[in-house]
């Protein structure tokens, strides 16, 4: 048998544009596995010679999905810029919108996106494998998954003006206190909130065991994880200290989260858009990391709210150091939820959570400004650079996918190993090669800063490169 | 002393109907005397007219040309016409030519919500922009300590020229070059911080109807401007003379 190449064009229900290739060796296994991100962008490049405070609301527009991560690491940027240590109701509700976005995020890569795999079944029909089949196959869960994602897109409106790309985040804090109003309408809508998520956390650990072998083989591996941390090494995702921990659950370093240069690198391939970082004293691809809700949950000591904290602890006895299967980063997810629930409601009780003094008004002080946050699939990085005036001369941002971007590619190839043999593809193998994709929950049009959608074809090609089986998933 | 010459008073129609006027007045100050609207851009009470933006040209019965309602002055016997499909069309025309000309990001403007351009555009129903854009590379000037100068949203009303001369009396604002390379300069084209003439007052900011002169600092959509003040300074300086 001669080897091959299978292409997957387009990776489906996945935020971006991909296609995923994998070459098979003599015997029909498979040798190597590559994740192409086909779209590019160029945000970098255009804002430059824009003012500094144009740029919160000019990158939020790389992504519909999450504008307001954007938002707060570019705010953050700006923040080191003006070189202002901005009020603390601005830091209280700035973290409450970052949190509400993480809601709403999440439900959307859970409900939305991978529940029509999980509850359909990996296997199940593709035309009905959909959030239309699981309102078909299951309209409560569906329901749920609409209602927690509005009610993150509500909170975000309540506070912020509006749902989608709102420019209410501001270098130096943010352009309106919140009012009673709206403090008690999020507050009115948390304990519904909860009883979803709950719901969801107890029919994810139910269903955990019938995806025995998708968890030993989604990007199983050891590799280093690294997100923010607070103070007390507790789960964070405004600000702290960037944490690397390795496989075996230990501590790697702490590090300011203004120095990522540093210690992380970005390197480009040949074949796809999409940079791949890693971590500087380990090497390529030695330096491999995880990011995102997976990770999160690894690096931390603890968890500040209640529930979370009990969901954390059972979730951290899956694996004896850190829990490496990516498929888990569908159950951190669910845990996030209820943490961000959690947290809202505690931040949103607090005395001082209608403050007025939410701006602080600095012209240029530093040339040079990095802002650091936790975005639902992870660690964004913003790092602008501005000449005497305040306009961007240099502009560099790193998203949670590229960050990724190492690891789903192993990934790809793991799972491929596992599922996909020989020179007949079934539709099934390449859902399973997609499905692992999923879990990252990457965000192409984020990463790339690059428009499109994202869909997968795979391609089945000779060793002399004579295209042998073409797949097209729905 | 000679005593003044009596004002005249002349009758015109518009839109068919018959209206009074005084002979130094324009067609646009009898229109809203009366309350018809002719939109503009360029125009602002307490600053002379310039012509510029041409949005408020209307028909005039015997001319075969357009006329700026703002620059025309009234005659007897005048019939005019300021609304109708062609005058429309035109008007719209006008606004994407505008549009078309230079980088108008609205979204990620700090006028955006508050600005004459946008409004105009919504209130004269332009939906799409038919001239292919011009994406001009065009600069900031943000050398000054309080304002930002955008040459990608400015539409070149002179307004901020008109201001600076006729109320501040600094004149630090001019237009230089011609056709689509002309450009709003502060003194002879010198960085607007390194200007001697200006005298930071903020008059120009107040008036420019886009995001071409803003505050330093303001974030997206929160640039509003204030112009009560002009038509008082006018009265006021006028009164001292």
């Amino acid at each position: 048998m001669p080897r091959q190449t299978i292409v997957i064009d387009p990776v489906t229900r996945i935020e971006g544009h991909s296609k995923i290739s994998l070459h098979l060796d003599e015997e029909g296994h498979v040798e190597e596995a590559y994740f192409h991100v086909t779209q590019f962008r160029g945000f970098e490049k255009f804002c430059e010679g824009r003012p500094y405070y144009e740029m919160p609301s000019l990158m939020a527009r790389i992504c519909g999905i999450c504008p307001v991560s954007h938002l707060i690491a570019s705010a953050k940027a700006c923040d080191a810029i003006l070189a202002v240590r901005i009020p603390e109701n601005a830091v209280r509700l700035r973290k409450v919108l970052n949190l509400a976005q993480i809601l709403q995020s999440h439900a959307l890569s859970f409900f939305y996106l991978s529940v029509p795999d999980l509850l359909l079944g990996m296997d199940s029909d593709p035309a009905a494998r959909n959030v239309f089949g699981v309102m078909q196959a299951n309209p409560a869960m569906a329901r749920d998954g609409v209602r927690l994602r509005q009610f993150g897109q509500q909170i975000i409106e309540w506070l912020a003006g509006k749902r989608i790309h709102p420019a209410w985040v501001v270098p130096g804090g943010v352009s309106s206190p919140l009012t009673a109003e709206n403090r008690d309408r999020i507050l009115a809508g948390i304990p519904e909130a909860l009883a979803i998520a709950t719901r969801a956390l107890d029919w994810f650990k139910n269903e955990m065991e019938r995806f025995r072998e998708e968890i030993r083989s989604f990007a199983n591996f050891p590799t280093l994880f690294m997100g923010l941390v607070g103070d007390d090494g507790g789960l964070e995702h405004y600000s702290g200290k960037l944490r690397f921990l390795d496989a075996g659950g230990h501590v790697v370093a702490d590090y300011a989260d203004t120095t990522y240069p540093d210690y992380l690198a970005e390197i480009a391939h040949p074949w796809t858009y999409l940079k791949t970082s890693f971590y500087k004293p380990l090497g390529y691809p030695d330096g491999v990391y995880r990011v995102g809700p997976l990770a999160r949950l690894n690096i931390i000591d603890g968890v500040s709210t209640p529930r979370a904290s009990q969901e954390w602890a059972e979730f951290r006895e899956l694996d004896r150091g850190a829990v490496l299967s990516s498929f888990y980063y569908h159950y951190a997810r669910l845990i996030e939820i209820l943490y961000a629930l959690e947290k809202i409601e505690q931040l949103l009780r607090d005395p001082d959570a209608l403050d007025a003094n939410v701006r602080a008004h600095a012209s240029v002080n530093n040339f040079e400004g990095i802002g650091v946050s936790e975005a639902p699939r992870g660690t964004l990085m913003h790092h602008y650079k501005v000449d005497r005036d305040g306009l961007i001369t240099w502009a560099n941002l790193i998203i949670a996918t590229g960050h990724n971007n190492a690891a789903m590619n192993r990934g790809v190839l793991q799972v491929a190993r596992h599922f996909v043999h020989g020179n007949k593809l079934s539709e099934g193998m390449l859902n399973r090669v997609e499905a692992v994709i999923r879990t990252f929950d990457p965000c192409l049009s984020c990463s790339t800063h690059a428009d499109g959608r994202l869909a997968l074809e795979m391609e089945l090609r000779s060793h002399e490169g004579e295209l042998l089986d073409v797949c097209h998933t729905r | 002393m000679s005593p003044r010459a009596p004002i005249r008073v002349k009758t015109l129609t518009i839109d068919g109907r018959e209206v009074g006027a005084r002979e130094d007045q324009t067609i646009l100050e009898v229109a809203r005397e009366n309350n018809i609207f002719i939109p503009t851009l360029c125009n602002l009470a307490g600053l002379s007219n310039a012509g510029a933006c041409r949005l408020c040209i209307v028909e005039v019965k015997g001319v075969n040309k357009l006329l700026p309602a703002c620059v025309t002055r009234v005659a007897e016997g005048m019939e005019v016409t300021v609304n109708s499909e062609r005058l429309a069309k035109f008007r719209r025309g006008i606004l994407e030519l505008v549009f078309a000309e230079r980088n108008h990001v609205c979204s990620v403007c700090v006028t955006n919500g508050h600005c004459d351009l946008q409004s105009m555009a919504l209130r004269l129903g332009m939906t799409h922009v038919h001239f292919p854009y011009q994406y001009p590379r065009m600069p900031v000037d943000a050398s000054h300590e309080r304002f930002v100068m955008d040459h990608n949203r400015c539409i070149l009303c002179a307004r901020c020229v008109r201001v600076c001369d006729e109320i501040e009396g600094a004149h630090t604002w001019d237009i230089m070059s011609r056709g689509v390379d002309c450009r709003v300069i502060t003194d002879l084209a010198q960085p607007w911080g390194k200007s001697e003439s200006c005298t930071g007052c903020g008059k120009c900011v107040q008036v420019c109807p886009t995001g071409a002169l803003s505050e330093k600092g303001k974030s997206v959509a929160e640039m509003s401007k204030r112009r009560q003040f002009l038509p008082y300074l006018t009265l006021m300086r006028e009164g001292r003379r």
